[in-house]
């Protein structure tokens, strides 16, 4: 979740702990809900009747400090005792460790909305499941500072990878890797053949990663470009969600109005060299029911003062990658928030579209 | 044997190490400023460092862990750069590969006269001549046995872990001793928040548990920091406080032939005490 944004969102719900995270430019989302069973004792504490869950974030960095050096940390702490309390506004994690020493650090929360990225993985028209290694495998032969890389489909079911190269850039002066997995590496493979998404591979490597180290099958589900590709993990006990917003066609341009009430959007510019040139469709709000595809629209980036690169750097073990660099690129994720309808139209430079809506339950 | 030429004053301290290290190891866990008191009577060698008249580190080398050890006054002080000693004596590296070691010859004529060091390994030799100052008035934390209020004594492996990952964002480390709960207790209170460690009197880290009466006292955090050397070294570490609060910890450190020497560190408690959050 580090590798995604600073911030951690914890939500304690019936159903399990929830911890999430999103990146600066909202373009990637990420959630881990560890059921009740994956704890010795999970007491949510639930909320009064006609009150919303409670929900906070912490600091990324802080809430990673308690854990830091690892190794030792599975041979000294027995168990791990997490504790929320809203009065005093600390989240305790106690760490009882060897020889009856006990750590506890009570951490600053804040009290935050929920994050919740809208997507339907019933929704894509496409899905592989492979192990873990396999992936991992794959992308180890992508250099460690490459932003982007594309997903694809081909003849005889077979899957490529490719590094995503900027269409500005001289081709002879870029060097393109592409690896091609047959279709007996994947556990399944269902999939629309020509279809191709590019997505940010950082992000993607986190949840990798852990995904490895975890033993488990990694389920990718897309469907067209600019859609976000899901990333899931299942397990009895763990759920996890890696949601990555995708780069889209520039040939696909249609601008059919939302049903939903989302204001309708100008027309992208044919000069966009201000951009990248990257344009991007925006996720419905309202479930997915073979609806209208979404408009497309120019891209009008946060601006990276919004994100510090230099934290973002220092959390990152590698040090060689960079900080989120599709943010140029990647429309924001849809977040759930209800636009009025007739609301403002969005002026082409902002950006607003993970508002954070109040009072919502 | 190095024999230093004969000539001028006799020497009012000449000591020989078999192995510098014994020495260079020591200083290195009083090293947190440049300079040193060097302090040596019949009993054997005491540096002293300090800092911000706040805390102060010894470092005690008997008389009986140098091959030879001589002292012609009653007592032989002076000052000097402690990181240019250090450097000397570890002149041939720092590495300590098995069966090699530097040997030492020390000798000092007096007030006035540098400290001349004699190192030797695998035949060649480095002769250093150190400068020496007027020594300083040294703090005196007048702390002995009879004023100790609380007492423990832990196996250090226990603090190792804790010392070097304290929360340097704290501007304090509070250190709480209580014949109750939570008996002894280290806390800090950086950015993130607080966070606390607490060992129970019948942990089994516990070597030696006296604590008469609740005291809980703050010390700058970046005054005992410099102390996570001489933790790293040690075996045993003993932890008491003065009425007024005064920190002493002592260290004991058994060198690679088993012998034992003693690093103490004195720290005040911090005056500017701010309620900060528990």
């Amino acid at each position: 979740l580090s590798r995604i944004g600073d911030e951690l969102y914890l939500e304690p719900t019936a159903s399990g702990l929830s911890l999430r995270a999103v990146n600066s430019s909202r373009s990637a989302f990420a959630s881990f809900l560890f059921a009740p069973l994956f704890f010795q004792l999970y007491e949510p504490g639930g909320p009064a009747p006609g009150t919303e869950c409670f929900r906070c974030k912490v600091h990324m960095k802080s809430f990673l400090g308690v854990f830091r050096s690892l190794p030792s940390l599975e041979k000294s702490v027995g168990k791990c005792l997490i504790l929320l309390k809203p009065r005093a506004s600390r989240l305790v994690l106690q760490l009882h460790c060897k020889y009856g020493v006990t750590k506890t650090h009570n951490l600053a929360f804040q009290e935050c909305e929920e994050l919740q990225a809208v997507f339907d993985t019933q929704c894509c028209s496409s899905r592989l499941c492979a192990p873990a290694r396999v992936l991992a495998e794959a992308v180890v032969h992508f250099p460690l500072t490459l932003a982007e890389v594309t997903l694809g489909t081909g003849p005889g079911g077979k899957i490529s990878l490719r590094n995503y190269t900027e269409d500005e850039a001289e081709p002879s002066k870029t060097m393109v890797t592409e690896l091609w997995l047959a279709e007996d590496e994947f556990q399944s493979v269902a999939v629309s053949p020509g279809s191709c998404i590019t997505f940010c591979l950082k992000e993607f490597r986190g949840l990798l990663t852990f995904a490895e180290a975890s033993n488990l099958p990694l389920t990718i589900h897309f469907d067209e470009p600019g859609r976000p590709v899901i990333f899931t993990l299942d397990d009895t006990v763990l759920e996890v969600h890696l949601v990555l917003a995708t780069l889209s066609n520039l040939e696909s341009n249609s601008q059919t109005p939302l049903t939903n009430g989302v204001s309708h959007l100008p027309t992208p510019s044919d000069d966009f060299a201000d951009d990248l040139g990257s344009y991007m469709v925006a996720l419905e709000t309202s479930t997915c029911e073979g609806g209208p595809p979404s408009p497309t629209f120019p891209l009008h980036t946060p601006r990276p003062a919004q994100r510090d690169p230099e934290e973002e750097d220092e959390e990152d073990e590698e040090g060689a990658v960079p900080g989120t660099p599709p943010h140029k690129k990647f429309r924001s994720l849809f977040f759930g928030s209800v636009l009025t309808p007739g609301g403002p139209g969005l002026a082409p430079t902002q950006e607003v579209l993970a508002e954070d809506s109040d009072g919502e339950c | 044997a190095m024999q230093p030429p004969a000539s001028g004053e006799p020497f009012v301290l000449s000591a020989s190490l078999d192995n510098a290290r014994h020495l260079s190891n020591l200083l290195r866990a009083v090293h947190f400023q440049d300079h040193a008191t060097c302090f040596a009577t019949a009993s054997g060698l005491r540096v002293t460092v300090e800092d911000a008249k706040c805390i102060q580190a010894n470092a005690f080398i008997q008389a009986e862990l140098f091959q030879e050890f001589a002292v012609q006054e009653e007592s032989v002080i002076f000052r000097i750069n402690l990181s240019v000693l250090l450097d000397c004596l570890t002149i041939f590296g720092t590495s300590s590969l098995p069966g090699t070691s530097t040997a030492l010859r020390m000798c000092y004529r007096g007030y006035g006269y540098p400290l001349m060091l004699f190192l030797e390994e695998g035949g060649v030799v480095t002769v250093c001549k150190i400068k020496t100052q007027e020594p300083e008035d040294l703090l005196d934390f007048d702390f002995c046995s009879t004023k100790v209020v609380n007492k423990i004594i832990l196996q250090s492996e226990g603090l190792r872990e804790a010392f070097a990952e304290l929360d340097m964002t704290s501007e304090v480390l509070q250190i709480t001793m209580s014949p109750d709960k939570p008996y002894f207790r280290l806390s800090t209170f950086g950015n993130a928040g607080s966070a606390h460690l607490d060992y129970p009197r019948d942990s089994d880290l516990m070597e030696a548990f006296h604590c008469n009466q609740t005291q809980t006292n703050r010390y700058k955090i970046s005054l005992l920091k410099p102390s996570t050397k001489a933790l790293a070294l040690s075996c045993k570490v003993s932890i008491r406080t003065d009425p007024q609060g005064f920190l002493s910890l002592q260290y004991m450190i058994r060198n690679e032939d088993g012998q034992i020497c003693f690093v103490e560190y004195y720290c005040c408690p911090d005056e500017n005490i701010t309620e900060a959050e528990l």
